[in-house]
């Protein structure tokens, strides 16, 4: 199995903020707004060095949305920062009428997406995001697995013409792409070739997946790991080249079950080619406090929830 | 520029533009419509500075956002007799498969629309992002806005009305087009908005009033009173006075008319009471 090295935990949301540090120094049209949460966000370097470039809205969202639509007539390319529950669902028609509908190339970046944003309980956390945003027309929806590639993310999604939704989170994780690995929105990355089972993982649950598969191998079973960082424009050949390979499939994801990437899987399956698909996800229930870890393991959201789905679907090829 | 006379003729034709449009559909927003023809009129025929063409960026000019919506019917006209689309187009209003949909929108690739709106209380946040675009490019064109008042009841309003003055973004007028009606009755009975103006200045903005935004002149001299307070450290607000369905005595003096069209001969009538003075589309 292909062997991916911890280079040191980090959160995603400082990938995002080397992201925007970088493009502060290389993308004059970059501009950023923030709803109170500049320390959460990771962007004060960009803040520092392009103080006329920063946009401090204060607690007022749906403003936030409205003036980053306005930036962009006139070539600025906004990127809005708060938490994912308050970029999605509390702005949700300020994002549909003014941003999507409007074909405003305006990059939604939530941090502290999901379930591990931890202690703060249900009010914070969001599980239902992907499934708005994916829903949006036009809308693209990025929900990279570590450090290095939400960085990367941050960089691609500025050359990318159109609205975005880049969804991060909180805790410090695994990071373990390389470091120059070029972000190519829509386009799947495999991570370890196997032959009895496709893991399709987004998000945190990259790493989960990864430690599952190394679990699995142990125990004669070869687990192909996708690493699908794009949930929308979906890479539908990467899906369907693989599990025509192995027959069954487990999605993970950070999400409710409804709306979340593990549909959006059976949706091209059952289009091209229907195959056995278990759900690693949240089940349709709300989170609450707890360390990240405790919340992973109690919802069913690590590598131990990806080794009993896959001896779950195996049963069913 | 076009003289007074000329200004008034065309306020005239846009009256019967936006008649015609609604009754032929058989729906629209022509109370609304009818009340803020002159500050449309006004605005992109006399102080605006415009470049020829549509492009979307509008850099090196003024900008102008509709965020009260269904009055649509005017600001088709308007942009329609502005030269940024066919007149002709205007038949296709609300039709299958037209650029002019119900609600504006840059979806459709109309030239002169910028913004979707429609869903109430959106447009002061995105003139705000515009005008804060033109000082970030060193161009030192206005935005316009122009508002409901019953829209104002929407919060995002207040959220953008307090970064507006906070951030000192004094290259925007936003007008607010008091005439005191919504779906349900008049504002004072649905949620009252008190006195609006009052509002605004404590805000931290700079007011000033169009008493009868109905009357061409005033309208023009409310608006170039309104141009030469900008950059000046505020956003400038104009609460500006108008009779809901004005030119049509029958819509007059209530909110009925709303979101409804006129029927074949009430049509007869309104248009009986503006004649044709451009020449139809």
């Amino acid at each position: 199995m292909t062997k991916y090295v911890d280079q040191g935990k980090n959160d995603t949301r400082s990938g995002y903020g080397a992201g925007m540090t970088e493009l502060g120094r290389t993308n004059p049209n970059v501009v950023a707004l923030c709803a109170d949460l500049v320390g959460s966000l990771k962007i004060q370097t960009f803040i520092d060095e392009n103080p006329e470039r920063f946009f401090q809205v204060g607690i007022a969202e749906a403003n936030m949305m409205g003036i980053a639509a306005g930036l962009t007539i006139g070539g600025k390319i906004p990127f809005t920062g708060t938490f994912a529950n308050f970029s999605t669902g509390r702005v949700y028609d300020q994002i549909r009428q003014s941003i999507a509908y409007s074909d405003k190339n305006v990059k939604i970046c939530a941090s502290h997406a999901g379930i591990t944003l931890g202690e703060d309980g249900a009010t914070h956390q969001i599980l239902e995001d992907i499934g708005l945003m994916k829903m949006l027309p036009g809308m693209t929806v990025i929900n990279p697995c570590d450090f290095n590639q939400t960085k990367a993310a941050t960089l691609a999604i500025a050359e990318h013409h159109g609205p975005v939704y880049l969804r991060f989170g909180r805790p410090k994780v695994a990071n373990f792409t390389p470091a120059d690995q070029k972000f190519e929105i829509g386009k799947a990355l495999m991570l370890n070739e196997g032959t009895d089972v496709t893991i399709i993982a987004t998000g945190h649950l990259v790493w989960q997946s990864l430690i599952a598969a190394e679990t699995l191998e142990n125990q004669g079973i070869s687990a192909e790991v996708i690493n699908i960082h794009t949930i929308k424009p979906l890479d539908d050949e990467a899906i369907l080249t693989s599990v025509k390979k192995t027959g069954c499939v487990v999605t993970a994801e950070e999400h409710n079950y409804l709306g979340g990437l593990g549909e959006s899987v059976s949706r091209v399956l059952a289009l091209h080619h229907p195959t056995p698909q278990e759900f690693v996800a949240t089940q349709d229930t709300f989170g609450e406090s707890g360390t990240p870890e405790q919340l992973m393991d109690k919802y069913g959201l690590n590598n131990k929830a990806i080794e009993a789905a896959v001896l779950k679907v195996l049963k069913r090829k | 520029m076009p003289s007074t006379q000329e200004l008034q003729s065309l306020v005239t034709q846009v009256r019967r533009d936006i008649l015609r449009m609604v009754h032929k559909v058989n729906s629209g927003h022509p109370g609304g419509s009818l009340g803020c023809t002159e500050f449309l009129v006004a605005l992109y025929n006399e102080i605006m500075e415009l470049k020829d063409g549509f492009n979307m960026d509008g850099n090196d000019e003024d900008l102008f956002f509709l965020s009260n919506g269904h009055i649509s019917p005017v600001f088709y006209s308007v942009l329609a007799r502005k030269g940024y689309f066919p007149i002709d187009e205007l038949n296709t209003f609300r039709l299958i498969n037209s650029r002019l949909q119900g609600h504006p929108t840059t979806h459709e690739g109309l030239p002169g629309v910028r913004i979707a709106s429609g869903s109430l209380g959106q447009g002061m946040s995105v003139a705000i992002g515009a005008a804060l675009a033109k000082k970030l490019n060193g161009d030192n064109h206005l935005i316009y806005s122009l508002h409901g008042d019953g829209e104002l009841q929407e919060g995002q309003n207040w959220e953008a009305i307090m970064y507006a003055a906070g951030n000192k973004v004094d290259n925007l007028i936003a007008t607010v087009d008091r005439n005191g009606q919504q779906i349900d009755g008049g504002t004072e009975d649905v949620l009252p908005l008190g006195d609006i103006g009052e509002k605004f200045r404590v805000f931290g903005w700079d007011v000033l009033e169009i008493e009868n935004g109905n009357d061409l002149n005033q309208v023009i001299d409310g608006l170039k009173e309104a141009k030469s307070r900008t950059g000046k450290g505020k956003p400038v607000c104009i609460v500006m006075t108008t009779e809901m369905g004005n030119g049509v005595d029958f819509m007059m003096h209530t909110h009925a008319w709303h979101g409804k069209a006129p029927s074949d001969e009430q049509l007869e009538i309104a248009l009986a009471q503006n004649p044709e003075t451009l020449g139809d589309y």
